[in-house]
């Protein structure tokens, strides 16, 4: 598998959120993701983002075109420095929610991608990472 | 005398490239390849050569791991090869021949490059066996992942001809599904289903079930994924053609599908048209006029 | 700040929703038309989605929230123009806009907010039993 494209983008506020849609449907455009999967992706980005920023005291993101083979694909790794999570398994549950939210982000992510990964230390920080492929 | 066996072989290839290469070509020329008419003697040619090329360098920088970065340019050629060979349907013994028969033309060479040096000559040997067969391999992975993508694209075109949406009346919409509804024909039902509902204003939806052989759990879960995404859409389902069996099985697994269901798509229908605010209404016949 | 305008179109608010919402109008959406409710007696609101390429939890969180609010105001909520995208992203989502009714379009979410409301007066009546 290799990377073709590597992009950082900050999520420290409502806007960035916002930015991190519009270049995630970007890239999703770019290697062809049919319009069903890049609203999948987008959606699942924006809620991703959003963990970071409410529950992660804001981080980046960084996304990446990869290919294996002939396949494209655009993986998304949202990190945090934040307070991290306790339990995953507990995270992942739908409408567990420890803000404010409708506690779908976590699932809702994983249900929205091709591939899932979480890890979290608490007190040091939050990484999921999610990828589509074509 | 060196052991080194990918020494041996790349003098070997170096020194006698012409006669291996030809060699290399009456065989495959002899293989069903050409006679397939699939192939032009000349593109195989190229590709020999190529390949020929290649396998040299790469033995000459890395030794005789097929897998390391060294091998990577020829793993590319043959994986390309492979993949064209997939597509234009030859058989995965064809496919893996085009590696397989360059061992007799080494092993000749080899006889007559090394004939004072029985252990070079068995050092070469043992090398081109490892490399080219760890090669043939490889060409047979990529052959069969290509042809795995072709079936897959051809499942979803039969996917999407499988789903036609039809139109029964004014926004009253029919999906009549035949076979298995997998979460990824599901995918293919649902957009088809909704660019309908906006194409023609629907109001209703008749999700028509006759043709699935079976409704477990999962299949229940797709339906009601499509009946779900309708809603939003402001477009009202019903269920119609559920067999007896079906309607067993499924209180036997504790399925339960909360959208209205009528057994048959004419059932449905009749719904359909009174909640549309319609009326059927049998015309007068001729003759009671005249009466 | 930019708020979205809202229209009054007999008993029902209609709103359009375009931009990206971000915390500060999306709050700033529902506290206006609270206000606006209570203010006309409005008993219909009317959200118009078509332009929005992107629903996710938040947006989720702001329709269902604003239809909570509406009902304890005696009002109903009809969300129109969902894109098909969305639709299918929202249920593989797993978000239930609850207390919402939802509806192709404008012009079939006004007919269906008439349709609601006339059948609620109807109830209504009936339960009084007054007049008889």
């Amino acid at each position: 598998m290799t990377v073709s494209k590597t992009e950082t983008l900050p999520i420290r506020s409502g806007d960035d959120v916002v930015r991190v849609r519009q270049r995630v449907r970007a890239l999703a455009v770019e290697i062809g993701l049919g319009l069903v999967d890049q609203t999948k992706i987008v959606t699942a980005a924006s809620e991703l983002a959003r963990n970071t920023l409410d529950y992660g005291r804001g981080g980046d993101v960084r996304a990446e075109v990869v290919l294996a083979g002939a396949r494209k694909g655009l993986r998304l790794s949202f990190e945090d420095q934040g307070p991290g999570i306790a339990d995953i398994e507990q995270a992942m549950t739908d409408h567990y929610t420890s803000g404010g939210g409708l506690g779908l982000g976590l699932g809702g992510a994983k249900r929205l991608s091709n591939e899932f990964h979480i890890a979290s230390t608490p007190g040091a920080g939050t990484r999921v990472t999610i990828a589509r492929w074509k | 005398m060196s052991m080194d066996g990918a020494g041996v072989l790349e003098r070997t290839l170096t020194e006698d490239e012409a006669a291996i290469l030809d060699a290399w070509n009456v065989a495959l020329r002899e293989g069903t390849s050409l006679r397939s008419g699939r192939i032009r003697e000349a593109e195989l040619q190229t590709q020999a050569k190529t390949v020929f090329g290649q396998l040299r360098d790469a033995l000459a920088s890395g030794g005789l791991d097929a897998d390391s970065e060294s091998f990577a340019p020829l793993r590319e050629t043959l994986a390309d090869i492979s993949r064209s060979r997939a597509i234009q349907g030859f058989t995965p013994t064809d496919t893996a021949n085009f590696v397989f028969s360059l061992k007799e033309p080494i092993f000749a060479a080899l006889a007559r490059t090394s004939d004072t040096d029985a252990s070079a000559q068995v050092a070469g040997v043992w090398a081109a066996g490892k490399v080219l067969d760890r090669l043939g391999l490889q060409t047979m992975e990529v052959f069969l992942a290509s042809r795995e993508e072709v079936i897959g694209r051809q499942g979803q075109e039969i996917a999407e001809l499988s789903t036609p949406v039809v139109r029964l009346w004014d926004g009253i919409l029919a999906l009549p599904l035949i076979g298995t509804l997998d979460s990824a024909r599901t995918g293919i039902v649902m957009e088809n289903l909704l660019q309908a509902i906006v194409d023609e204003e629907a109001e209703i939806a008749i999700i028509d079930i006759t043709g699935v052989p079976t409704v477990d759990t999962l299949v229940a879960q797709h339906l009601l994924k499509t009946v779900a995404a309708a809603r939003l859409m402001g477009a009202d389902c019903i269920v119609s053609g559920i067999r007896p069996q079906i309607a067993q099985t499924m209180v036997h697994l504790g399925v339960e599908l909360n959208v209205v269901s009528k057994a048959t798509l004419a059932d449905a229908f009749g719904v359909a048209l009174r909640r549309t605010g319609r009326k059927v209404v049998r015309q007068q016949a001729a003759t009671e006029e005249r009466r | 700040m930019d708020r979205i305008p809202i229209l009054k179109l007999g008993g029902v608010l209609i709103v359009t929703i375009q931009v990206d919402m971000h915390d500060r109008l999306a709050m700033a959406l529902e506290e206006d038309l609270t206000a606006m409710i209570a203010r006309t007696g409005a008993r219909g609101v009317l959200i118009e989605i078509s332009a929005l390429e992107i629903v996710d939890s938040f947006i989720g969180r702001m329709l269902v929230s604003i239809a909570a609010v509406s009902r304890v105001l005696d009002a109903e909520t009809v969300v129109a123009g969902m894109r098909p995208a969305v639709a299918i992203t929202l249920v593989e989502l797993g978000l239930e806009l609850i207390g919402i009714r939802t509806a192709l379009n404008v012009e079939r979410g006004m007919a269906l907010m008439q349709a609601r409301l006339a059948e609620e007066d109807r109830h209504g009546s009936d339960r009084d039993g007054l007049e008889d």
